[in-house]
């Protein structure tokens, strides 16, 4: 597998919520190879922005050539690619990371805010393979991306108001629901992951976890993005894990964050 | 047209490398960039054992370039010489060793163990704090540059390039103090020491509080700084900071450079090294230079 850099050509972009947008991208060198929980740089044209802005895979069609990013714009970068239409292009490099480890065991698979999106993909693949999918979504108050996930699986919401499913976070729609699997696929923000890995070690559950860190090269060169390991890693000899190329998944047990 | 380069003995096909810490020993890049394309690859700092490095952030993006506070991570000298110089051989390029420690001893036991090996040159990093000597970096103390220097090079068996800090008032004096010791070569700018605050959460965006500033944003210092040190020494300068294209390097080689090293323009664009070697061909021909070599220091 080889990572590419490439000017990608938008082919479709569209807000679906409150500065959440929804982006496909004409890419078929990384559609091809690419796989769910691995993402993409998005490169700014503005010359004072650097860096590389990392964003996931919510979805892959290998044979059509093409990525559909979901993203919410939070600063200059994202703002910039929000104004993109169809026909601009833009640079990306990919895919990066590691991606999920497919498991044949029943699923829950748990989104947190903007870290619904690679949880499509995933859930699709999953299906595909015959596991039971069991999606756990949580939300602040506006949902998105909820209704597509229905044909993967049974879905259930969390979200802080109330207003859609379970009122509170997606570890209580968990206990509420009683919902149980054996392998959990997460990503979202930080306090979420913890939680949800105290939870896995706790009851001897698998649990995959897509972490984030601020990244430069996004390659596995620079080590700017590392987080601590509970082993000493193989390639950096020290306890740090390089979260764009040994990541973003990990393991609950491999990494402390 | 000739942009083979000789410094201190050591020719490089063409005066291009890569800043270090920014490429790390050049196996994550080799799937897209061509590293027989360039010069030198010059790697990560290594010290005698491995460093675990600074807490995250380690990186935070500014106008035009970033400050990072990576804090030198690296896996050690052991495991450097068994799996990154054998990796970088399999290439026709010159290699490049950047070396940190926390004591003249480390850098000594580094520089020593990198004597049998098939490395071509060995840049020193003297930005490192001086542990000892109450954290001031090596490099921003004239007796102390002049020490370590004349250290390293007495048990050195590759040239030595010392790699000098912006973060002085005068760097014509450090150039000087590690000629004086006998460097065979220098290389500037490392990152000039920088702060970000993150308004939004109240606190700092490096976990470090500070870090080095690179990136575009700093060429115009770094071109001041080579010229200012290519008059004050005789020894050859790899000149860097900002280096994102041909002109660019052109810019640093005109100011006295004789080779340029590209950093985080890297992580703007992976291929950015081989663009800036592609550049300063493209230069020459439309100006009609013959040899790279002509262009150094043109202006005076
Ligand atoms: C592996 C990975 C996958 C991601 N996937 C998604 C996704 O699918 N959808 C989505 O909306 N967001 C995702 N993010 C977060 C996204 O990268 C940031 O929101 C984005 O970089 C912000 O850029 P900006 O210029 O708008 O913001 P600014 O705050 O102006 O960015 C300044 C700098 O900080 C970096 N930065 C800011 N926030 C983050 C962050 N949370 N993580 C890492 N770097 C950051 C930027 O890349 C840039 O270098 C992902 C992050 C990682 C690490
Ligand atoms: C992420 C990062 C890591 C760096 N690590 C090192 C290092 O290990 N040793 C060193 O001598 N310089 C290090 N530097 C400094 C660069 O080699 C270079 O001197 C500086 O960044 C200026 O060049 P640039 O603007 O082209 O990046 C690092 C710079 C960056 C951005
Ligand atoms: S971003 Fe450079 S090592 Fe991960």
């Amino acid at each position: 597998m080889a990572t590419t850099k490439m000017t990608a050509t938008v082919i479709h972009q569209e807000p679906i919520g409150t500065g959440i947008f929804s982006m496909q991208l004409q890419a078929a060198e990384i559609a091809k190879q690419a796989k769910p929980g691995q993402f993409v740089n998005l490169y700014s044209k503005d010359g004072s922005r650097l860096l590389p802005r990392p964003i996931s895979l919510c979805e892959i069609n290998g044979e059509a050539g093409t990525l559909r990013l979901v993203y919410r714009t939070v600063g200059k970068g994202t703002e910039e690619f929000a104004r993109l239409h169809a026909g601009d292009k833009i640079d990306i490099m990919g895919p990066l990371g590691n991606g999920f480890t497919m498991q044949e065991e029943k699923a829950i698979l748990i989104g947190g805010g903007i870290g619904i999106p690679p949880m499509l993909q995933l859930a699709k693949e999953l299906s595909q393979q015959s596991v039971e999918v069991q999606v756990v979504l949580g939300y602040r108050d506006e949902t998105f991306l909820d209704e597509e996930f229905a044909p993967y699986g049974t879905v259930y919401f969390a979200s802080e108001d109330g207003n859609h499913g379970v009122k509170g976070t997606v570890m209580d729609a968990i206990r509420e629901y009683g919902i149980t699997g054996n392998v959990i696929y997460a990503c979202g923000p930080t306090p979420m992951l913890r939680a949800i890995q105290a939870y896995a070690l706790e009851n001897g559950i698998v649990a995959q976890l897509s972490l984030e860190e601020k990244m430069a090269c996004g390659i596995g060169a620079c080590l700017a993005c590392v987080c601590k390991s509970k082993e000493k890693d193989h390639h950096t000899n020290v306890n740090n894990k390089r979260i764009c190329k040994d990541g973003p998944v990990f393991f609950a047990e491999e990494v402390e964050f | 047209m000739n942009t083979a380069v000789t410094i201190a003995g050591v020719t490089w096909k063409n005066p291009v490398t890569v800043a270090s810490g920014t490429f790390g020993s050049g196996a994550e890049y080799s799937e897209l960039v061509d590293l027989n394309q360039l010069g030198a690859v010059t790697t990560k700092g290594v010290a005698n054992i491995p460093w675990q490095g600074n807490p995250t952030p380690r990186i935070a993006e500014t106008y035009g370039g970033m400050i990072n506070a990576v804090g030198l991570q690296n896996p050690g000298i052991d495991l450097f010489t068994q799996r990154d110089i054998p990796f970088l051989k399999q290439y026709d390029t010159r290699i490049i060793v950047n070396v940190c420690g926390k004591s003249v001893t480390d850098y000594v036991e580094v520089v020593e163990r990198l004597g049998d090996e098939p490395v071509d040159m060995l840049e020193i990093n003297v930005s490192c704090p001086n542990v000892k000597e109450g954290g001031i970096a090596f490099g921003q103390d004239p007796k102390a540059l002049f020490e370590i220097t004349k250290e390293v090079k007495a048990v050195a068996k590759q040239p030595i390039i010392m790699k000098l800090s912006p973060n002085v008032t005068d760097i014509t004096e450090m150039a000087k103090a590690a000629e004086a010791a006998g460097a065979d070569a220098l290389s500037l700018i490392n990152t000039l020491t920088g702060m970000k605050i993150d308004i939004h959460k109240r606190t700092f965006a490096v976990a470090n509080k500070t870090g080095g500033l690179s990136g575009p944003a700093i060429k115009p210092v770094a071109v001041r700084m080579v010229y200012q040190v290519a008059h004050a020494v005789q020894i050859p300068i790899i000149g860097m900071g900002g280096i994102a294209t041909g002109e660019d390097a052109i810019e640093f080689i005109m100011a006295g450079a004789t080779a340029v090293s590209v950093g985080t323009a890297n992580f703007h664009d992976p291929m950015a090294s081989v663009k800036v070697a592609q550049g300063i061909e493209e230069y020459m021909k439309r100006y009609g230079v013959e040899d790279i070599n002509e262009l150094r220091g043109c202006v005076e």
